[in-house]
C-alpha cells in the first residue's frame, strides 16, 4: 500500500478495553497518528469511513448470528483483518458460558424473556471469517500493539512469541509465584506480556492463549496445579476464564466453527 | 401531516452500542427513546460456581473504562459476604485506584467524547493537527491517571494486584513521591481544563429529577457509605433493590430503574448535588468559579461536574499519598475471610454513577450474582430528558435536533456495554 494506510476499528461483544488501550498508546507514541489514517473508530470519532479501509482491527467476540454479516462486510472491505485482544482472538471471558447449555444460560439471566435477545455461543472472529493476524491479551499490551502496527506498515505480519510466559518471568528476575504459595498458568501460556501478572503478585490466567504448537502439556499443568492444592473443580474454573474456547477446540467441541483450523 | 423521524444507529463517542429513535407526528411525540442494542453479556452466568477469588478478575472485564470500579464493587460484595475486615492501608490504596479511574474516565469523556461537539470536529483526531496542545494535554492528564493505577495494581484495565482482603503488590515510596509530583504538575492542566469548559456554550436545558449517589462517609464518597437521594432519603447499600426497582423495557437490553419519581440520575452531577459540602476546598473553588451550586438540574452540566471531580480527585490523591508516605506503605497479606459462605453487597461510585454488586457464596463458590449498573439507572432519565427536549427545539432543522439529542446522551457519559446484563440470578443445583 502506498501512502498512509487507512485504518478502522470495530467492536462486537467486548468491554472496549483494548480500543481504550490503543487510545492510551498515543500517550507514549503520539506519532502513530502521523503514520496511519484512522478513518473509523466509533468510540472516539463520529467520522465514518467514506472510501473503505486497508486495515481493520476488530475487538470483541461474535456472540449472535446477527453480527456475522457485519464481520463479513469488514472482511470484504479490508485487505488486512486483525483480531484485537482476547475476545476477538479466543472468545475471551464471553466464552465461559459455552460449557453451559445455551438455553439454560438465557433463562438464568433473562428468565421468561430468554427468547427476546438474539444470542448464540460466543466465538472468536476467526470462527466467522479468515483473520490475517491477532494481537492477544486481555487487554492487549501497548508495546505489542505498536510493534504489530510497525510490522504491518512494513508490509509484514506481526510476529508473536511462541514460547511460554515462564521465560519472561525468569528474564525479569521475578520470584516464581509458586514459591509464594500461589498458582499460575504461565507454563502453558503464550509469552509477550512481560509476565505482568506475576510481576504484580498474581498468577497468570492464560489470557493470551495457550503456547502454540503441539507441545503444550495441559495434563502436566493440571498435575502441578493439583500438587499445589487446587481441586479439580477449581482447576476447571481457572482454565475456563480465558481458555474455554481453545480447550473446547482441542476437545473437538468448539461451537459451530465455520472455517477449518 | 408533518413527520420528523430520527434514527441514530450506534451513537458515536459513547462507550457501547445505543440507537436514538425519535418519531414526531404533527407535533406529537410518538416515540423518543435510547435503545440499548448492545449484546447481552451474561456475566452473572460467567460467575457461576467460580471460586470467590476469581470473581473480581472476571467482572473487571465487564468494562474497559470502569474496570477498577467493577473489581472494587465485586471485592466489597465478597468481603461483606465473607466477613472480611480491611486494613486502613487497603482502604487508602483502593481510594487511590478509584481516583485514578475517575480522572482517567472523566478526562477521556470531557476531551475526547464531548469536547469535539463544541469545537466543531467529529473527533479528537483532527484536533491533533488544529489544536495539538489540547490533545497533548488530554493525553498527558490521562497518562498521570493511568499511571496512578498502574503503580498500585499493575494497570488500570484490568487491575491485577487487587484481591479479596487487600493487594498482592505495593507501591514503593519513590514511586509514590514521583506520582505525587506529577499530580501537582497536573494542577496547571486542570486549570486549563476548567478554563476550556467555562468557555463552552452548553445548552440551557433543565429538567428537575431525583439525584442519587453514595454518601455518609464524611468525605466525597466513592466506596461504601449509604445510598443518598436529593429527595431526602438515605438507605443502606444492602437495600439497593428498594432504590433501583429494575424493570425490563422492550426497547432496551438493559433494564430501567425508578425510585421516588419516574426516573433518577446518577453520576458526577448527582454526586455533586448530594456531596457538595464535602468536596475538596480546591474543587469547591473550581465549582464556584464555574457558577455551579446545588441543585444543578441541567444534564449537560454533568460533564462540567466531571471536571470539578477531576480537581477533587487530584487534590485528594495528593493528600492520600502524603499520608501514606508519612506512615509508610508496608507489605501485608490480604485480610482473611471469617467464613466461606454468605450474601453481601458492594456499592461503588464509578465515573458514571453508583454501581452495585451482590453475591451469594456457598462453600467458597459464587452461587448467585447480581449487578446494577449506573448507566442502566440513567436510561429512564435520558429518555425523559429527550422527551422534554425535542418539543423545545422542534422548530430547528433535523440535523440540529439530531445533534442536540446526541449531545444530550453523550453528556450522561453512558457506558453501554456495562449496562446490558441484568437480572438477579440464583443458580439452583440440580
Amino acid at each position: 500500500m502506498s501512502g498512509k494506510p487507512k485504518v478502522a476499528f470495530f467492536e462486537f461483544t467486548s468491554c472496549e478495553g483494548c480500543q481504550l488501550t490503543v487510545v492510551d498508546t498515543l500517550q507514549n507514541h503520539p506519532d502513530l497518528l502521523n503514520v496511519i489514517d484512522i478513518v473509523e473508530f466509533r468510540e472516539a470519532s463520529s467520522d465514518k469511513a467514506q472510501d473503505g479501509y486497508d486495515i481493520a482491527f476488530i475487538e470483541g467476540s461474535c456472540t449472535r448470528p446477527g453480527d456475522e454479516a457485519k464481520i463479513k462486510e469488514i472482511r470484504e472491505t479490508a485487505s488486512i483483518v486483525v483480531a484485537l485482544g482476547a475476545c476477538a482472538h479466543l472468545g475471551g471471558v464471553n466464552a465461559i458460558r459455552n460449557r453451559m447449555p445455551l438455553q439454560d444460560v438465557r433463562e438464568y439471566v433473562y428468565q421468561e424473556k430468554a427468547d427476546w435477545f438474539d444470542t448464540y455461543e460466543p466465538r472468536p472472529i476467526e470462527a466467522v471469517v479468515e483473520v490475517d493476524a491477532f494481537i492477544p491479551g486481555c487487554p492487549i499490551d501497548r508495546e505489542e500493539f505498536v510493534k504489530a502496527v510497525k510490522h504491518l506498515l512494513q508490509g509484514r505480519m506481526p510476529k508473536l512469541a511462541d514460547y511460554p510466559m515462564c521465560i519472561e518471568c525468569k528474564l525479569a528476575g521475578n520470584v516464581c509465584v509458586y514459591k509464594r504459595g500461589k498458582t499460575c498458568l504461565g507454563p502453558v501460556t503464550r509469552a509477550g506480556c512481560d509476565a505482568i501478572c506475576p510481576a504484580y503478585g498474581y498468577g497468570c490466567e492464560g489470557c493470551r492463549g495457550l503456547v502454540p504448537g503441539q507441545n503444550v502439556n495441559l495434563e502436566s499443568m493440571k498435575d502441578v496445579l493439583r500438587e499445589n492444592g487446587m481441586s479439580d473443580e477449581d482447576i476447571d474454573a481457572k482454565l475456563s476464564i480465558f481458555l474455554t474456547y481453545q480447550l473446547m477446540e482441542l476437545e473437538g467441541k468448539a461451537p459451530n466453527v465455520t472455517l477449518e483450523n | 401531516m408533518s413527520r420528523l423521524k430520527i434514527n441514530v444507529h450506534h451513537l458515536t463517542r459513547v462507550e457501547g452500542h445505543g440507537n436514538i429513535v425519535v418519531d414526531v407526528q404533527d407535533g406529537n411525540l410518538k416515540q423518543c427513546e435510547l435503545q440499548i442494542v448492545e449484546t447481552p453479556r451474561f456475566f452473572e452466568a460467567m460467575l457461576r460456581d467460580k471460586p470467590y477469588g476469581d470473581a473480581s478478575h472476571i467482572v473487571s472485564r465487564i468494562c474497559g473504562i470502569c474496570a477498577v470500579g467493577h473489581a472494587t464493587a465485586s471485592l466489597r460484595a465478597t468481603e461483606n459476604a465473607l466477613g472480611v475486615e480491611l486494613s486502613e492501608q487497603t482502604v487508602l490504596l483502593r481510594k487511590l485506584m478509584m481516583h485514578g479511574e475517575i480522572m482517567d474516565s472523566h478526562i477521556l469523556h470531557a476531551y475526547m467524547l464531548v469536547a469535539p461537539d463544541f469545537l466543531g470536529v467529529g473527533s479528537v483526531i483532527p484536533l491533533a493537527k488544529s489544536a495539538p496542545d489540547v490533545v497533548l494535554r488530554a493525553l498527558r492528564m490521562k497518562k498521570v491517571a493511568g499511571d496512578l493505577c498502574a503503580m498500585i495494581a499493575g494497570r488500570h484495565t484490568h487491575p491485577i494486584a487487587m484481591t479479596v482482603g487487600g493487594f498482592t503488590h505495593f507501591p514503593r515510596e519513590d514511586e509514590l513521591l514521583a506520582l505525587r509530583e506529577r499530580l501537582v504538575a497536573m494542577r496547571a492542566d486542570n486549570q486549563a481544563t476548567l478554563d476550556l469548559f467555562a468557555s463552552l456554550e452548553l445548552p440551557d436545558f433543565v429538567r428537575d429529577t431525583e439525584y442519587i449517589a453514595l454518601s455518609g462517609t464524611g468525605e466525597y464518597t466513592f466506596i461504601d457509605g449509604v445510598i443518598a437521594s436529593t429527595d431526602g432519603v438515605t438507605k443502606p447499600i444492602a437495600d439497593y433493590r428498594t432504590v433501583t426497582n429494575e424493570i425490563v423495557v422492550p426497547h432496551s437490553s438493559a433494564k430501567h430503574t425508578a425510585h421516588l419519581r419516574e426516573s433518577y440520575m446518577v453520576g458526577a452531577l448527582a454526586r455533586f448535588n448530594v456531596n457538595y459540602d464535602v468536596l475538596h476546598p480546591k474543587a469547591r473553588e473550581a465549582a464556584d468559579a464555574l457558577g455551579l451550586t446545588p441543585k444543578v438540574i441541567n444534564p449537560f452540566l454533568n460533564t462540567v461536574a466531571q471536571v470539578v471531580e477531576i480537581v477533587h480527585c487530584t487534590e485528594d490523591a495528593i493528600d492520600i499519598i502524603d499520608y501514606l508516605v508519612d506512615k509508610g506503605v508496608f507489605w501485608e497479606e490480604p485480610a482473611e475471610p471469617t467464613r466461606d459462605y454468605g450474601t453481601g453487597s458492594g456499592g461503588v461510585e464509578v465515573p458514571r454513577g453508583v454501581l452495585f454488586h451482590e453475591y451469594t457464596i456457598e462453600a467458597g463458590k459464587i452461587v448467585g450474582a447480581n449487578c446494577v449498573i449506573p448507566t442502566g439507572q440513567n436510561l429512564g432519565n435520558i429518555d425523559r430528558d429527550m422527551r422534554k427536549l425535542v418539543p423545545e427545539i422542534l422548530d430547528q432543522p433535523k440535523e440540529d435536533i439530531t445533534h442536540s439529542l446526541e449531545m444530550l446522551v453523550r453528556a450522561y457519559d453512558p457506558c453501554i456495554s456495562c449496562s446490558t446484563h441484568i437480572l438477579n440470578v440464583e443458580f439452583v443445583n440440580e
